[in-house]
């Protein structure tokens, strides 16, 4: 048995040690959100904040997160309000297919987080672990600035 | 600016793809995958995989109906033809658990020789004039050989699916692009009533051609959902993805071409090799001689194509399949024919504009469009301020008009309009776009239509989303159900057929400047400029994401992305998102998206056309061309990466 926070919530689950958390979100605990693509740290769409840092949940096992606070896509926005990045990838369509928009968002959300302001060269930076097949890259910058600066 | 209506539930994670669903008592899957290139299976024991606690069903050959498939092969074949060739399917409680039988499956394999050179099949030749007269009446004649690599679509949303049945009927959630054409073809391989099987496809994560037949995976799941009593999610890991799941054709591509001293073409010379794999998958046609048959005026042209069966995994359609090819090779051709004829490269180009499509002896619907693309291209990059790293190319595209047949209903009731066809939004935002139509036709707000879309239950055919078609084969039948269900409340539309006297292409042009590092033979690409046609741009936000993620992707196809093959194993070595290099972030130049509405209303009443493939076109050439410029080398393969530039740089 594996006690955690997420998105705010204290939960509980059963789960095999092998588990990636990224896996225990989707199937133990319903929160699909968080994308399965690569499942090796390679694309970022599974991309999570555990203890308020972005992490790759498919490079994490769930038990590791015994005690500890993850929140996914599902918890960004407060209260039912959009997150400022949320509204911006709306606002410069910042995703085509969406498959990776989770990912790209908690990526960013984390450094928002820590730097209200980030600098360009730190948007990129967060942003680099997380790839767009559909090529969004330039409206995902575009999206992350406007949020920014707004 | 309108923004996709879809944008809400894709920021906050309640967009649902395929692999979201959650059905009760799901089991998930899990395909073994032959590890040889070319095998015969001699046994199968799968006793110990079916033991495993938790393991509720395992297919293969030695159990599963002799359904047929690719070709005279069968779903789960005897004689395996590539590494990824599927051996057995598992079904357990968990994937972890699924994933454990596999590797407990005991295949016997009797390997057989396998040829990665390529069985020649027979080729498709075109041609017309006399291309003897034509080398007699040239200046110059310039020979080239250019070869493109094998590129992987790499969608981050696998393929994959959630299958079910209630009594005698097949539900499938499915990551595809054709919802009526993997419907009808599951229904076909199991041997049901098309309408006995429901393809639903609320969201998917990218297809960008390879989800637009149904492969195994579908059936398989349908099999071992049939034999469990319980729904089963087949979702394909990314190795299986850059394995088996289709992949843009190599070509090797062997041209002459001749022009007087004034550029006039005289002849256009073409014979292409492509590498197709072990299957011929259906979908996978890729048209590389269409654009030496139609992009420029010429009397005299030969085009040849001939595919090659190799023990690979099957190519099948990749954005603007054969035209991303053939134009690397033509539009770098026609810069090396620029420089013999000592002219400038756009003006060779505007030298050889046609009006007509060549291939089909009609005029073009909009017969001036490449030549504003071309304009404005050349104005936005400043072409006349000649400078080192410029490069150019222009394309065509035989697709963007739309393909009937398709039907679309509208009700229309107090103000508001429900719309409901049958196709899918692989994330281009047809369901903005379209309900944008039905909004113009009803002089309603946008707000007040909905749009129901990717289910095909309420029986409304739709066609699959390739060629650039969907806004342009649903706009017009969505435009005249509208106008119908104004007076009559509710209308269900057929499109009509596209024009028989004339022929629609999009088009488009793109300018390149970039520098080349001395030191390290990097290409750094500064900015990106493109102008296409896309008949009446009806939404200028999706559209710009259209162009930019193109061409996004057509520098990955021209910089970085290649599948590497170990000649002597016959095996994928990057078939990961790790060492196949699609575009980062970082790698992203200033993309300015230049095209301006032109609306096409001889192609249809929307004036609409698609366009989504024309973006990925012309990048390659242009980069190559922009190379030459700041290097003076030529570089005839694809992709360009730094092995083949620092040689000739230093």
């Amino acid at each position: 048995m594996v006690r955690l926070r997420v998105n705010g919530e204290q939960r509980e689950i059963e789960i095999e040690p092998r588990r990636t958390l990224l896996a225990a979100l989707r199937l133990d605990l319903g929160l699909t959100g968080a994308k399965e693509a690569c499942d090796m740290g390679n694309c970022g769409a599974c991309t999570v904040h555990l203890d308020g840092e972005a992490v790759y949940s498919c490079l994490v096992l769930a038990v590791d997160c015994a005690g500890r606070s993850v929140t996914t896509i599902e918890g960004l926005a407060a209260g039912g309000k959009l997150h400022r990045l949320q509204e911006a990838f709306i606002a410069a369509d910042a995703f085509q297919c969406g498959f990776c928009t989770p990912g790209q968002l908690m990526a960013l959300a984390a450094l928002f987080d820590r730097v209200p302001q980030p600098s360009d060269a730190q948007i990129m930076r967060a942003l680099s672990g997380n790839l767009c097949r559909c090529g969004a890259y330039q409206h995902i910058v575009q999206a992350a600035r406007a949020a920014r600066d707004r | 600016m309108m923004t996709r209506r879809e944008g809400p539930a894709k920021v906050t994670g309640a967009a649902r793809y395929s692999a979201d669903m959650r059905l009760p008592g799901t089991l998930y899957a899990r395909i073994l995958r032959s590890p040889h290139p070319h095998a015969r299976i001699a046994g199968i024991d799968a006793s110990r995989a079916a033991a495993l606690p938790g393991v509720r069903a395992v297919l293969s050959s030695a159990n599963s109906p002799a359904i047929g498939w690719h070709e005279s092969s069968r779903l789960f074949d005897s004689t395996l033809r590539y590494i990824g060739d599927e051996v057995a399917a598992i079904a357990a409680d968990t994937p972890e658990l699924a994933e454990d039988a596999a590797r407990l499956i005991e295949v016997r394999y009797e390997p057989l020789a396998f040829d990665l050179d390529g069985e020649r099949r027979k080729p498709k030749l075109e041609q017309r004039g006399d291309i003897a007269r034509g080398l007699r009446e040239a200046d110059v004649v310039l020979e080239a050989e250019y070869r493109t690599q094998t590129a992987l679509h790499n969608a981050l949303e696998p393929h994959g699916c959630t299958a079910l049945w209630q009594g005698d009927r097949l539900t499938v959630y499915e990551s595809t692009q054709g919802i009526f054409a993997v419907r009808n073809e599951v229904a076909e391989k199991l041997g049901l009533a098309a309408e006995h099987v429901r393809l639903i496809t609320e969201h998917m994560g990218g297809g960008f051609g390879a989800k637009q037949i149904a492969w195994k995976h579908t059936v398989i799941a349908a099999l071992l959902a049939q034999r469990t009593g319980r729904p089963v999610q087949l979702m394909l890991e990314r190795t299986a993805e850059n394995l088996a799941s289709g992949n843009r054709n190599a070509t090797r591509q062997k041209l002459r071409l001749a022009a007087k001293r004034d550029g006039t073409l005289t002849a256009i010379d073409v014979r292409i090799d492509l590498e197709q794999g072990a299957y011929s998958v259906g979908g996978e046609d890729s048209d590389v001689i269409g654009t030496y048959l139609t992009l420029y005026r010429c009397a005299n042209v030969r085009a040849e194509q001939t595919a090659l069966a190799t023990h690979l995994g099957p190519a099948v359609a990749f954005r603007a399949p054969g035209y991303a090819e053939g134009n690397f090779a033509l539009e770098s051709a026609i810069d090396e024919l620029a420089e013999r004829l000592d002219m400038d490269a756009i003006d060779l180009r505007l030298r050889n504009y046609t009006t007509a499509d060549q291939r089909e002896g009609k005029s073009f619907t909009s017969p001036e469009s490449l030549r504003r693309c071309i304009a404005r291209t050349a104005q936005a990059i400043e072409w006349q301020r000649k400078r080192p790293g410029l490069g150019f190319a222009a394309h065509d595209w035989a697709a963007g008009g739309g393909w009937p047949p398709a039907q679309a209903r509208v009700e229309f009731r107090s103000g508001k309009a429900r719309v409901i066809v049958g196709v899918q939004d692989i994330g281009t935002g047809s369901r903005t776009a379209l309900a944008q139509i039905a909004a113009e036709a009803l002089a309603i707000p946008c707000d007040a239509v909905e749009v129901e879309l990717g289910d095909t239950a309420p029986g409304l055919y739709g066609p699959t989303s390739a060629g650039s078609a969907t806004l342009a084969t649903l706009g017009p039948a969505i435009h005249e159900a509208a106008r119908a269900a104004k007076a009559e409340g509710s209308a269900v539309a057929e499109r009509r057929d596209n024009p028989k006297d004339r022929s629609i292409r999009t088009c488009g042009a793109q300018a390149v400047e970039l520098s080349v590092e001395r030191d390290t033979g990097e290409v750094i690409v500064k900015r990106v400029v493109a102008a296409h046609d896309s008949g009446r741009i009806v939404n200028p936000l999706l559209h710009a994401s259209q162009v930019i993620g193109g061409i996004t992707q057509a520098l990955g196809y021209a910089l970085s992305e290649e599948r590497i093959v170990d000649a002597r194993l016959g095996e994928v070595l990057n078939a990961n998102l790790e060492e196949y290099k699609i575009p980062t972030l970082a790698d992203i130049p200033e993309i300015i998206n230049v095209s301006e509405s032109m609306p096409d209303t001889e192609a249809n009443p929307t004036g609409a056309k698609g366009c989504g493939e024309p973006p990925i076109i012309p990048t390659a050439a242009a980069i190559a061309n922009a190379i030459h410029s700041a290097t003076g080398l030529r570089i005839r393969e694809l992709p360009i990466t730094r092995d083949k530039l620092i040689n000739g740089v230093r």
